[in-house]
């Protein structure tokens, strides 16, 4: 029976052993949770991350230039290190109230699932296999990125990818739901803002007409008109929208938030040409200003589905009855494909209300996404991976 | 006027002093490795009692934090209880599901009978916890941390002496160096400092006589009565006070503390349970027929770390009534009755 079987066969029995350390993953996430951490603004949270590497005696331990928080659990006979990511920054400003609301089934709060659950267990893990004396033969690279999300632009991941001196050969990036997450490639990708708005010396003879909303509107309705492919999949995702300040007064600004994926880095550029065109015509031939700012372009790739990498997580999710659901990511995970370096993201719980402020998770799955990541860990580390396993 | 000039003296040095030497930061203890280290050596046994009713929504966050990080990681404490009023809601299932045991008050000493009220459970969880050092954190705080334990336990594992720790938050900020006012809610500030300028100057020292957090030997804890609803705290201070006196206090800021404000009619039902409580053990201290009433009402300031008690001389005299003035009289055409 090779190393392999005998992984999947002590999965279940790791799983129940996980459970005694659930006040202390807890707590890691309500600590992490109600800390709050804006891209940008990441430093406070970082700083707790970095205490609790030092209090479990991680070597090296470090906040870098950019701001993200690094710990090294050292291997017995390290060849190489293996990467584990998650971004420490969430979408909810600081005055949101990031208290975290802990019922007996599931625990609620702004950024518990993306990503505090994802740091806890980063921040928990050398805790754990210490405790299990789980020693792995290589360096583990624990890493807390700092300015991911938005504006951000993977600032954190890109700056430690350009600048550690380990030799990594493998990452996983870890997000809070949803467990069965299984990205190995990377989506094409280019994130903007379109900003409509009024001149000072606008003509306010125009009545009713004038406003950035219904010039903002128009660019939406040329952008919907875009013709996209079905093959490579390709999609325009309207993320967000802003604008005005009150029922009686005209707007002055309005902003869209958007964002283009493709399978297809041609598609994603032609895309983004059209859009710059729409927005050139719109604002000549209403004579409003209207800036586009595209502050974020990622290319395609990934690994192959049968990679060992993927093979190991498949074949780890499989003993546990996780049923993968295969999807690409626009994350972590494309700034490492980037970089060449076989990676993929996974999820740990389930859970719901995702970026709203009553985000919330289950707590019972937990145990679930932490044996997954944990074997699929040991068998990046034994390489019980390397020839490509078929499953049953 | 002399000898009350000397006496006031004297206390607002006593006191300066207390402050300077008994009053603590949390962030003084947070080597909680060491802490421990120190706890063994003693051979201290802690135990934290947190008095419930119908608190489903917090409950679950403070026993997670408490058992994580200062039982799993650090051993501080070594037993945590719930002892619970009688909650209508899950307060008892969610504890017991993140392993805190778990008591109604009514079940302990039940040939006693059953009395309701937060002091009921405080003084039984004397009777249900083995600990020689017992703290009490109120089960309703929303930004639970591990300080609102050490904080209250570290002066009692570092100095023998101290028989009482008190808690104490919202530390006021020096802004651009200017002095700012600091103390307890309003029920403190309005009705027991100055209770406690006019009979027990020296207890205006305890900065937040009504917090409900503290940590005190058992010692202490059994030879006091206990109120069994809102005077708890303050009797505490009184009773402790006179019987050890205010070497045997000391208090510790724990920051920020987040919980439900209460209406102030709800403030009302506490200070008339305060004062019963105050004036029984006034009573009983034959303090009443005392010739002699402070006049000074004492508050507190702070800048950065250091406080110091603010003193306002307030005296409140009397005009007597206008008839038994003659000018009045002789105006009026009146007679004295």
């Amino acid at each position: 029976m090779n190393n392999l079987e005998n992984l999947k066969r002590e999965l279940p029995e790791l799983e129940k052993k996980l459970k005694k350390y659930r006040e202390v993953l807890l707590a890691n996430l309500v600590m992490i949770g109600e800390i709050p951490s804006p891209t940008f603004g990441e430093r406070e949270r970082i700083e707790f991350i970095l205490h609790r590497f030092d209090e479990a005696g991680l070597t090296d331990s470090s906040i870098d230039d950019a701001g993200n928080g690094i710990g090294i659990l050292s291997g017995k006979e390290p060849n190489h290190s293996i990467l584990i990511n998650a971004h420490a920054d969430t979408i909810f400003p600081a005055k949101t109230d990031h208290t975290m609301r802990v019922r007996r089934r599931s625990i609620t709060g702004p950024g518990v699932a993306d990503n505090s659950l994802g740091l806890a267990v980063l921040v928990t893990l050398p805790y754990i296999m210490e405790d299990l004396g789980i020693r792995l033969n290589n360096d583990l690279v624990l890493l807390a990125c700092a300015k991911s999300l938005g504006r951000g632009n993977l600032e954190g991941i890109h700056f430690f990818l350009n600048n550690h001196r380990m030799n990594i050969q493998s990452a996983i990036c870890i997000e809070g739901i949803q467990l069965g997450r299984l990205s190995y490639s990377s989506l094409g990708m280019l994130r903007g803002e379109i900003t409509c708005r009024i001149p000072e010396s606008y003509d306010w003879s125009r009545f009713g007409d004038a406003s950035a909303i219904l010039t903002l509107n128009e660019v939406i309705n040329r952008m919907n008109d875009i013709r996209l492919p079905r093959r490579p999949r390709t999609s325009i995702v309207m993320g967000s929208i802003t604008g005005g300040t009150s029922f009686n007064t005209i707007a002055r600004d309005a902003t869209l938030g958007f964002e283009v994926r493709s399978e297809s880095q041609e598609i994603v550029d032609q895309t983004g040409t059209a859009i710059q065109d729409i927005v050139e015509e719109v604002s000549s031939r209403t004579g409003d200003q209207i800036e586009l700012d595209i502050f974020s372009r990622r290319t395609p790739g990934g690994i192959p589905y049968s990679h060992p990498l993927t093979n190991c997580a498949r074949e780890v999710m499989h003993a546990l009855d996780i049923e993968p659901r295969l999807a690409p990511s626009t994350s972590e995970l494309s700034a490492l494909i980037d970089k060449n370096i076989p990676a993929l993201t996974l999820g740990l719980t389930v859970g719901e209300s995702t970026f709203k402020t009553n985000e919330t998770i289950l707590i019972e799955p937990i145990y679930k996404g932490l044996v997954q990541l944990l074997g699929t860990i040991i068998s990046i580390d034994g390489e019980y991976c390397e020839k490509s396993t078929k499953l049953d | 006027m002399e000898r009350s000039y000397l006496l006031t003296e004297n206390i607002v040095k006593n006191l300066q002093n207390w402050i300077d030497n008994n009053t603590y930061h949390h962030s003084k203890f947070q080597d909680l490795k060491s802490l421990v280290a120190e706890k063994q050596e003693k051979n201290l046994t802690i135990s934290l009692c947190l008095p419930t009713l119908n608190e489903e929504k917090t409950i679950g966050k403070e026993l997670i934090i408490f058992r994580s990080e200062l039982m799993e990681r650090y051993p501080l404490i070594d037993e945590i209880a719930v002892i619970d009023s009688g909650s209508e809601d899950n307060t008892l299932e969610v504890a017991r599901s993140f392993g805190a045991d778990t008591y109604l008050s009514s079940e302990i000493l039940p040939e006693l009978g059953k009395k309701m009220g937060k002091g009921e459970n405080l003084w039984k969880a004397i009777y249900q916890l083995n600990g020689d050092i017992i703290v009490y954190v109120d089960a309703d705080i929303s930004n639970i941390h591990p300080r609102f334990v050490y904080g209250l336990v570290a002066p009692l594992i570092k100095r023998s002496e101290v028989q009482y720790v008190k808690a104490f938050y919202d530390r006021p900020l020096a802004l651009s160096g200017s002095l700012r006012a600091s103390g307890g809610g309003r029920v403190t500030e309005i009705l027991v400092r100055p209770l406690f300028s006019l009979f027990f100057p020296e207890l205006t020292a305890i900065i937040q006589p009504l917090s409900g957090e503290y940590a005190v030997r058992r010692e202490v804890l059994e030879n006091i009565a206990f109120p069994i609803g809102y005077g708890v705290e303050t009797s505490h201070l009184i009773d402790v006070y006179t019987k050890f006196g205010l070497g045997a206090f000391a208090q510790t800021d724990l920051d920020k503390r987040v919980h439900e404000n209460k209406p102030t009619q709800d403030l009302g039902k506490m200070a008339f349970g305060i004062l019963q409580t105050f004036l029984k053990r006034v009573k009983a201290l034959d303090m009443f027929d005392s010739t002699h009433y402070e006049t000074t009402l004492r508050q507190f300031q702070a800048q950065n770390d250091h406080y110091e008690q603010k003193l306002i001389e307030i005296i409140e005299e009397e005009r007597p009534p206008m008839i038994e003035i003659e000018a009045y009289r002789e105006k009026f055409k009146k007679q004295m009755i």
